[in-house]
């Protein structure tokens, strides 16, 4: 079932187009990933999707249902960028009162403040918490009431390794019980095996969408093949891989991806001559500037 | 949706509470109070003979500089100090509609400054029972509509607070807005009264425009209805011999309608504000 449906959607400032025709479906229980360079246009895009600001073209439903309206905000949840809560009140009647404002019990504030490991903080006042920990009060505030969507703009900045693990954690949890989310971030490392989808958007247009494997497969990014020579065989290494760079203690070329097991049987066949080697596949940072390369 | 108004107050008031605002606002209150109890009480009108009846003409003096200014400088940061922490974007992805958020701090704020001025009041009514003895309970009618007129006061200057805040979007720009229409309204207002009425000297202007200028400023209302009302001459303002000839319902309707306006006002103004 579609949860959020975006169709050509249209954005602009002034004279410059800061989205552009972007179009795209969440089901429920899948996790996007929306990822960019600064000012791509993912926190104006979440911004249409939770009607604070509108669009100059295309369509958005939540659910059959306008952004912004009632209904649809009663199933949003939202975790802006940057968020800070008034450092004067302590992190549980911050809570409370978001509690309050979806009608959900306050008690309910201790458990989620548990959940994202504040439980201990939870009398303080947020002026006195750390970067991280006002995140987590924002992560607490987006988990209320079981939100069909969530929309999360960079939710995990701020967060150390092991809150973001858990974070990821959580969210599994949430998709598993149907909950749609989008979510921006600019660790990509992170989101591998974390998301179902990614979507890349570049200067307000969308350049590429699909899981990460489709990804991977339609830019072919060549692998990187490092070989190092027993002593004294270095010249017949380098002779049997002419396209290689020869460094004193091991030779580097690239190879694409369908040329994998052919250049496994070239070094097989060099056993000889061969110490070690390494087999390097190209990272999401690697895809990732490729893709926005590419369109630029 | 009461339930949401209801927690938005109550946040807020915990706000101010914390940032020392209700102990300020009361701090402020009594201190010009006591001031005004023991040594303004001088300027006593004919009719008011009892000491309260005193107290409470020097006190519409006092309130109507110190209500606003309370009221502007707690309500200025109410939106634009949302904006800039970002929690207005993530409030209004709430089930919570523009007005009960803007209500809600209306509530919590009027809370704030009727806590201060019953304070205020209190303690000069305490001192002028101390000095006058029972006769002073005479004044107690006077002292009840300072109390509800001022209330009234401070909620239509609560709500220009929060329009200010919406048109600057930053704090200090609102602060200094508000700031500014505390300095035209309250001061500069009746100064550039009574120099056109000194400038026209009796002709049209003093008879037909006048009256009218001075019930519609709720600050100049909020001063005739409570003199008129009393009998008190105030002696801190030049436009009180104008006051007496004004009905009394004027100024009565303009303290009651101010407060809708200006948060109708303010909320036309939140609607334009894009988070
Ligand atoms: N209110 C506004 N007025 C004018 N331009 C705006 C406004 N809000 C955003 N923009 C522009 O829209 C573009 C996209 O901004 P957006 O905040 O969506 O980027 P982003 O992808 O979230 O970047 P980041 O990774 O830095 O958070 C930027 O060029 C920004 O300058
Ligand atoms: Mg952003």
């Amino acid at each position: 079932m579609t949860i959020l449906t975006l169709s050509k959607l249209t954005k602009r400032y002034g004279g410059t187009t800061v989205l552009d025709e972007v179009s795209l479906d969440i089901a429920a229980g899948e996790r996007v990933a929306l990822l960019g360079h600064n000012g791509a246009g993912k926190s104006t895009l979440m911004k249409l999707v939770l009607g604070l600001i509108h669009a100059d073209g295309g369509r958005i439903e939540v659910a059959g249902h306008a952004p912004g309206s009632a209904v649809a905000r009663s199933l949003t949840a939202y975790l802006a960028e940057n968020a800070a809560f008034h450092p004067a009140i302590t992190g549980r009647e911050q809570l409370c009162y978001y509690l309050r404002l979806r009608g959900q019990p306050v008690k309910q504030a201790d458990e989620l403040l548990e959940k994202v490991g504040l439980a201990d903080a939870a009398t303080r006042r947020i002026g006195t918490y750390s970067k991280g920990m006002r995140q987590r009060v924002g992560l607490a505030q987006a988990l209320i009431g079981n939100p069909r969507l969530m929309v999360l703009d960079e939710p995990t900045s701020g967060l150390d390794p092991v809150s973001r693990r858990e974070f990821y954690a959580l969210l599994d949890e949430l998709a598993a019980k149907g909950t749609a989310v989008l979510l921006s971030s600019h660790a990509l490392s992170e989101l591998e095996a974390r998301t179902d989808r990614m979507v890349i958007l570049a200067k307000g247009k969308q350049v590429a969408q699909g899981t990460l494997a489709d990804l991977r497969s339609d830019a072919a990014l060549p692998l990187t093949v490092t070989i190092f020579p027993k002593a004294e065989q270095a010249p017949q290494v380098a002779e049997a891989f002419p396209e290689a760079q020869i460094f004193e203690d091991r030779v580097t070329f690239t190879c694409a991806p369908d040329e994998k097991l052919a250049v496994l049987e070239r070094i097989v066949a060099l056993r000889g001559h061969i110490a070690d080697y390494d087999l390097h596949a190209a990272t999401l940072d690697d895809l990732y500037s490729h893709i926005s390369r590419r369109v630029a | 949706m009461f339930s949401r108004i209801l927690a938005t107050a109550a946040l807020e008031f915990a706000i101010a509470r914390r940032n020392r605002w209700v102990v300020v606002s009361v701090a402020m209150m009594i201190l010009f109070s006591l001031v005004l109890a023991f040594a303004g009480a001088a300027p006593a009108g004919q009719l008011a003979v009892d000491p309260l009846s005193v107290t409470v003409a020097s006190l519409i003096s006092l309130a109507v500089y110190l209500v606003p200014l309370i009221a502007l400088l707690i309500s200025f940061d109410a939106i634009a100090g949302e904006s800039e922490r970002g929690t207005l974007a993530l409030s209004l992805t709430y089930p919570l509609a523009r007005t009960e958020l803007l209500l809600g701090k209306l509530v919590a704020q009027l809370a704030v400054v009727t806590i201060a001025v019953v304070a205020g009041y209190a303690v000069a009514a305490v001192a002028a029972f101390a000095t006058g003895g029972v006769e002073a309970a005479d004044g107690l009618p006077a002292l009840w509509r300072l109390v509800w007129t001022s209330v009234l006061l401070g909620a239509a200057f609560l709500s220009l607070g929060h329009a200010m805040s919406c048109l600057s979007r930053r704090p200090s720009g609102a602060a200094a807005m508000a700031i500014g229409l505390w300095l035209v309204m309250i001061v500069l207002y009746d100064l550039a009264l009574l120099a056109a009425v000194v400038a026209d000297d009796g002709g049209a202007f003093t008879t037909d425009v006048f009256p009218w200028a001075l019930v519609v400023n709720p600050a100049d209302a909020f001063r005739i209805f409570n003199l008129a009302a009393s009998g008190a001459v105030d002696a801190a303002s030049g436009l009180s011999g104008a006051a007496s000839s004004i009905a009394a319902w004027k100024p009565l309707a303009a303290i009651v309608i101010w407060p809708v306006l200006a948060a109708t006002l303010a909320r036309l103004s939140f609607q334009r504000v894009t988070p």
